[in-house]
């Protein structure tokens, strides 16, 4: 025992010699990705499966840090690749560009954000985007809170509203896609950053309603039933059911929703980079169905890859979200940085 | 005589209903623990295989295993031991049997007291800019074992300072009176008759710190990473190196925590496998403790 103090002295000198000597090394053959958990799931499936193709000569690691936390370390150059459920902002945008980072923004699948209530309701099986903002906007709080307040037809029982915690992704495209406002929505809802509770509180009461992201909504199918949605400005003047199809044949709308990777484009000089992105591309359609993702039409991948391959710098939004826009009109519009 | 006998009657019921209310107290903390246990290992066990323990994350819920994220534990663990035990056991016998008791070593001591109470989220942030940025360690281990020592610390040198406390006065006075000095009598008194009370303080901070999640996501710990850090023994010269502190890494609760909030409900059995054996690792260092304790009581004769 009484070497303890030596052991444990030479212990901690070792370390400082350490770390005074060989200082941080920059791993070679790493790609370093960061963002949103909501499309963590997908690119840690590509991540797999790119390994495996690669027989563990190529690194990559994968962080939820969310959007705005990944676009934080991607604009100083920390990261390879960013993960994002939502364009990047114009104060991003300004960042990236102090700190010279360009970029290359690619979608990369869907999110159908669904408006679900409990399977014992059966009274309503489709909303217009009016009707629901009659039930989000601001001045609703406290005010609306019957379900025939909505239509006079409907129960005269209180509306049980879940909904997306106000730091998500999730929120920000919601209130922008209904309201008409991000981040604009009334608070007298059971809000969560954890969408497994929202299905524990809609599954639980029969007179809930709530919105939540696709992939939540079909792993309890069982437990849930999703609401058709009828938009005015829509192509598609009839309710639409959030399902695959129509997610591809871009009549979901507004609620379907690109999510995207954004690339260093220094980092393009790897070459590993470069393959994983094509591998992500060429890949992203099975994979993204196999993690109970909303994969994109065929064609809006080969643009994808195309943009890529002229390494088309910029965002095709400008700093400013915009819902309800063909995936295709994306990849067609000429990005600015 | 009646009168007597109604008031021990009454006595004793207060003596009755304070010890109900004691066991039920207990039974509180007992049972919560015991509930998840139980309700853990049922949804976890079947999922705790070899396989589980030996693969990397995978979309597959039957597929994916621990093996980066308890393999970034240990390492972690590793630093944060190294550096807050020798930094804090030392930072205790200063302050008990070096310092003057005046007005500064009193304000250090409150603070001391104060920074075990800070929430953990608070040294991520300090770490972030300190470690991660202003250092340039970026999220590696070591800017993750830090992270964590910085946050045992103080729980360190007070377990430290409460071991030498119980040492009798008289034992030091001894060693003076035969000629020590005060490192001598530091090193050969002090140090191994506290080494219990030390070691038990350490590993409680230890299992403290290996439940952690808020402060290393703070930094940038990893959620999906499927490869282990470079090993610290080679078969060829020098034979140990110290690359594994620069690796990326990540630790057995963000990788529950990730389980727990995907939308695949497989995936809970996962979380609830991993939170069992991050209990069982838990349980077995306070083990490992009381163990300690208890041999080092029995060696010691005075």
């Amino acid at each position: 025992m009484k070497y303890l103090a030596k052991t444990a002295l030479s212990g901690a000198l070792a370390l400082l010699l350490v770390v005074a000597s060989c200082g941080p090394k920059n791993g070679s053959g790493v790609i370093k990705i960061d963002g949103s958990s909501t499309v963590f799931p997908l690119c840690e499936a590509v991540a797999e499966e790119f390994q495996k193709h690669k027989q563990g000569k190529v690194k990559v690691t994968v962080g939820i840090s969310g959007t705005g936390g990944g676009f934080k370390k991607f604009v100083r150059g920390e990261t390879d690749i960013s993960n994002a459920s939502r364009p990047i902002l114009k104060e991003e945008m300004d960042q990236a560009k102090a700190n010279g980072i360009e970029y290359i923004e690619l979608p990369v699948c869907f999110d159908a954000l669904t408006v679900a209530v409990n399977p014992q309701n059966d009274w309503v099986s489709s909303m217009t985007v009016e009707e629901l903002k009659k039930i989000w906007e601001p001045d609703a709080q406290s005010k609306i809170t019957r379900w025939n307040q909505i239509r006079p037809e409907w129960p005269d029982e209180e509306i049980v509203l879940f909904g997306a915690g106000a730091d998500s992704g999730t929120f920000d495209y919601f209130t922008e896609a209904i309201v008409g406002k991000a981040k604009s929505s009334r608070g007298d809802f059971t809000a969560s950053e954890d969408d497994n509770v929202l299905v524990q509180g809609m599954a639980g009461s029969k007179y809930a309603l709530g919105y939540l992201p696709y992939s939540y909504y079909s792993a309890n199918s069982s437990r849930l039933k999703a609401l058709a949605i009828q938009w005015d400005e829509n192509s598609v003047k009839e309710p639409v059911m959030p399902t695959l199809e129509n997610v591809l044949q871009g009549t979901y709308n507004p609620l379907s929703r690109p999510l995207f990777i954004y690339i260093n484009r220094k980092a393009m000089e790897k070459p590993e980079v470069r393959e994983f992105v094509e591998f992500f591309l060429n890949n992203a359609a099975k994979l993204a169905q196999e993690v109970k993702y909303l994969p994109l039409p065929p064609r809006a991948y080969e643009l994808a890859l195309e943009r890529f391959r002229k390494e088309d710098i910029g965002t095709a939004f400008g700093g400013t979200p915009e819902v309800g826009l063909q995936v295709e009109e994306i990849l067609t519009r000429t990005p600015k940085h | 005589m009646a009168d007597l006998n109604r008031i021990i009657r009454r006595r004793k019921r207060q003596d009755f209903i304070f010890k109900i209310i004691g066991i039920s107290c207990m039974l509180i903390g007992i049972v919560t623990l015991l509930a998840l246990l139980i309700d853990l290992a049922l949804d976890g066990l079947p999922r705790l295989t070899w396989h589980f323990l030996t693969s990397f994350p995978s979309r597959f819920a039957s597929q994916a295993g621990i093996l980066s994220s308890w393999v970034g534990t240990l390492l972690v663990m590793l630093v944060t031991a190294m550096t807050a035990v020798p930094l804090g056991i030392a930072a205790g016998v200063y302050l008990e049997e070096y310092a003057r008791k005046n007005r500064l070593t009193g304000f250090i001591e409150i603070n001391i007291a104060n920074l075990a109470g800070v929430p953990s989220i608070i040294y991520g942030l300090m770490a972030l800019g300190l470690l991660v940025y202003q250092f340039q360690l970026g999220q590696s281990v070591l800017a993750g074992g830090l992270t964590l020592a910085f946050l045992i610390l103080p729980i360190v040198i007070v377990a430290t300072r409460e071991a030498l406390r119980t040492i009798p006065q008289s034992m030091r006075d001894a060693a003076y009176a035969l000629g020590s000095t005060k490192w001598q009598v530091v090193r050969h008194h002090l140090l191994p008759y506290s080494i219990g009370g030390t070691l038990t303080g350490v590993i409680i901070a230890l299992s403290r710190a290996i439940g952690e999640t808020a402060p290393l996501i703070t930094i940038g710990a990893l959620t999906f990473i499927a490869f282990l850090p470079p090993a610290p023994v080679q078969g060829e010269a020098p034979f140990v190196t110290f690359d594994w502190v620069w690796s990326p890494f990540s630790v057995l609760p963000i990788q529950m925590f990730n389980w727990v909030s995907r939308p695949d409900r497989e995936f809970l059995a996962n979380a609830a496998g991993a939170g069992f054996l991050l209990i069982i690792i838990t349980l077995s260092m306070n083990a490992v403790a009381i163990l300690i304790r208890y041999r080092v009581r029995k060696r010691i004769k005075w």
